[in-house]
């Protein structure tokens, strides 16, 4: 089989793998290579998603029959898988072309966890070892590997990502029978020890070895089982809790398999307003200081598809607003629509200097279609601006309806 | 702005020669209006002075930015001579006169300085996207790359491909400004460069194109196309120079 073949049975395998991240590394001074901390889009595929780093898996045999996979073993699809050599080299011929930032390794489990893991390291330590590699390097933990060859992941790979894979253990039974949430946790729990103790370590000693110094991530499947947004917002709030987690991903879920378990094939569309929104919300948890119950609540388990998250909150806070944005401090600046953490900063560096009227926000950058129906200015809202919830809602879905019209095609309350 | 009256000033190009204007209309009390240098044709209305670059001037005047500004004001000052910004150096002049004759302002909402920091961000911003975007191919061990950037990137790209490529040879050009920037093994050099004629790649450099083409394609979820979406994060001014998107770039 040539590369080339290879090649292409190996990304169609790794495709709807999220985490295309290259972010939070800061690793310099090999023969080639430098991580950049804020991360570096090198394309966009047709679909929009960031194209950062080469996403393959080192092979698609897989011994697991986990029905919302595309790899599964009953799945009847070619089969292939790089040697380590072939995917090092491949990995510094396309870096060298400034195509990517590094390589996002993963594999299907094959023979065992403990032979995947041991292949992957390979490949890792090639890399570093062998052409001296400085770049980003991503690598798939496998549930079941031995923790040693875990740790030794850790120590060639600049983050590592466990896949949760779906929102709850009764899903995961139900879908990926030979997958124990224990043999998902454990390494999540592991890696996080190892990240803490390498941390602690280098701030003694600067050679100490580092441990995925650009942490790690995990990534679940969305709209393949019955989870409401609640429930995978607080399960999300949770990981980054208990496991640091860098960042969590979520997928939404393309039908790939037939088991009667999940939603049948005909006629489903992938839940992408639905992930979107999902991702909305969990930058706010990230950046903007919020809580899940904030967000949603048991009684309101569900996302407002026509809102974005900050909308929705705002619009059942009106209490709240207005602010003023001479006075406000940082973190009430973050919970008006349409300010994010860029405009915030802005307007506190600026205030300083001066009182802030809309002309001057807006000379600051400060986009106020929806800023406008939550802040005064020295007690002032825009003019002729009338402020009744029906109305701003009203207002705020009309401004979103014309992004989400083309991009997700169909609103209809059967994708949720 | 100052009173003075107004001139032309024809220099070198140089951010040098740039700053020896800024000396010569200190020195002379003139306002340089208008700023010409030997590639840009045009006549100009008002007296035109020729100045040559002082390098001592020039430094002088470097170190003054800081003193007499803050570092963020040298930066946005060296910055801003990268920019396509339209009668860019008046309005550095602008600037730089504000801060010496009377002071800096504070206020970040001040229209002089917000041209600059504007200007300064649409820069800074198009080097970052450049720093994905470029496209190096192997010739004979060297990496070629070509671009067609808004603003003077390269000397923002520059130490970012030196740390990343140190053990390279490469030759990156800036089609727009006519200007390459050539590095070896982390040495490099910013000189001219009118135009760059390019073989054929080789048998090997083709099949690495084509593999990263093949990747390109199929790493997109056919379910999930956006054109939109890749549209606002990568525009089309970009496909022509990079490998996987050249073909379509072409199509239109």
């Amino acid at each position: 089989m040539t590369i080339a073949e290879k090649l292409t049975i190996l990304t169609d395998a790794a495709k709807y793998d999220v985490a295309c991240t290259s972010s939070g590394g800061d690793r310099r001074g090999g023969q080639l290579g430098k991580t950049m901390a804020a991360g570096c889009c090198h394309s966009f595929s047709a679909d929009g998603r960031c194209i950062s780093l080469l996403k393959v898996l080192l092979t698609n045999v897989c011994i697991y029959d986990c029905q919302y996979c595309v790899n599964r073993t009953s799945n009847d699809l070619p089969r292939a898988m790089f040697t380590p050599r072939e995917l090092a080299e491949l990995t510094i011929d396309f870096y060298r072309r400034n195509y990517i930032e590094g390589l996002f390794l993963s594999s299907a489990v094959v023979r065992s966890p403990d032979y995947t893991a041991e292949l992957m390291i390979r490949v890792l330590a090639l890399l570093r070892e062998e052409f001296g590699f400085t770049g980003y390097l991503h690598a798939k933990a496998i549930p079941g590997a031995d923790p040693a060859l875990t740790a030794r992941l850790g120590q060639l790979a600049d983050r590592l990502s466990v896949n949760i894979e779906l929102p709850s253990a009764k899903s995961l039974a139900l879908l990926a029978p030979d997958k124990k949430k224990e043999a998902i946790l454990d390494p999540m729990g592991q890696i996080r020890d190892s990240i803490r103790q390498a941390k602690a370590e280098r701030q003694k000693y600067r050679h100490a070895p580092a441990f995925a110094p650009a942490g790690q991530s995990t990534q679940m499947i969305v709209g393949a089982s019955g989870e409401s947004d609640y429930h995978i917002l607080k399960l999300s709030e949770g990981m980054y809790r208990k496991y640091a987690l860098k960042r969590v991903f979520f997928s939404a879920y393309i039908p790939v398999g037939t088991s009667p378990h999940l939603p049948s094939p005909v006629g489903f569309r992938p839940p992408l307003l639905r992930e979107h929104r999902l991702y909305q919300s969990d930058w706010l948890l990230r950046f903007y200081h919020f809580q899940a119950d904030e967000i949603l609540s048991p009684d309101l388990p569900h996302l407002d598809p026509l809102l974005d998250p900050k909308c929705a909150w705002a619009l059942n806070h009106l209490e709240q607003f207005p602010v003023e944005v001479n006075t406000a401090d940082y973190r009430t600046l973050l919970r008006v629509p349409g300010i994010g953490v860029v405009s915030a900063r802005r307007i506190l560096a600026a205030r300083q200097w001066r009182s802030l009227d809309l002309d001057s926000l807006k000379k600051l950058g400060v986009v106020l279609k929806r800023a406008q129906y939550f802040i005064t200015c020295s007690g002032r809202m825009t003019p002729g601006l009338r402020v009744r919830p029906e109305g701003v809602r009203r207002a705020l879905t009309a401004l979103e309806a014309p992004a989400l019209a083309p991009q997700y095609e169909q609103l209809s309350i059967a994708n949720f | 702005m100052s009173t003075w009256p107004p001139c032309t000033m024809l220099y070198d190009g140089s951010f040098a020669g740039f700053l020896s204007c800024v000396g010569e209309s200190f020195r002379q009390k003139v306002y340089p209006f208008y700023f010409l240098f030997p590639r840009t044709r045009q006549i100009s209305l008002y007296p035109l002075r020729e100045v040559a670059t002082d390098q001592a001037l020039a430094r002088e005047l470097y170190g003054q930015l800081e003193a007499q500004g803050s570092a963020a004001f040298r930066r946005l000052i060296t910055y801003s001579f990268l920019t396509s910004l339209p009668q860019r150096e008046r309005n550095m002049f602008d600037a730089i006169y504000l801060a010496f004759h009377h002071a800096l302002p504070q206020d970040l909402t001040d229209e002089r300085l917000l041209v600059l920091t504007r200007a300064v961000r649409r820069l800074v911003h198009e080097a970052h996207q450049y720093k994905g975007f470029v496209r190096f191919a192997d010739y004979g061990g060297v990496l070629v790359g070509q671009i067609a950037p808004e603003n003077r990137v390269l000397p923002l790209l520059r130490p970012h491909f030196c740390q990343r490529l140190p053990q390279e040879a490469f030759l990156l050009h800036d089609k727009t400004h006519r200007q390459a920037l050539f590095a070896v093994r982390g040495k490099w050099k910013l000189r001219p460069l009118d135009q760059l004629d390019l073989d054929d790649p080789s048998q090997a450099e083709a099949q690495c194109q084509a593999l990263w083409r093949q990747f390109y394609r199929t790493i997109a979820i056919p379910d999930r196309e956006n054109p939109r979406c890749r549209m606002t994060h990568l525009p089309k001014r970009f496909w022509g120079e990079m490998t996987e998107l050249r073909a379509e770039a072409r199509q239109g």
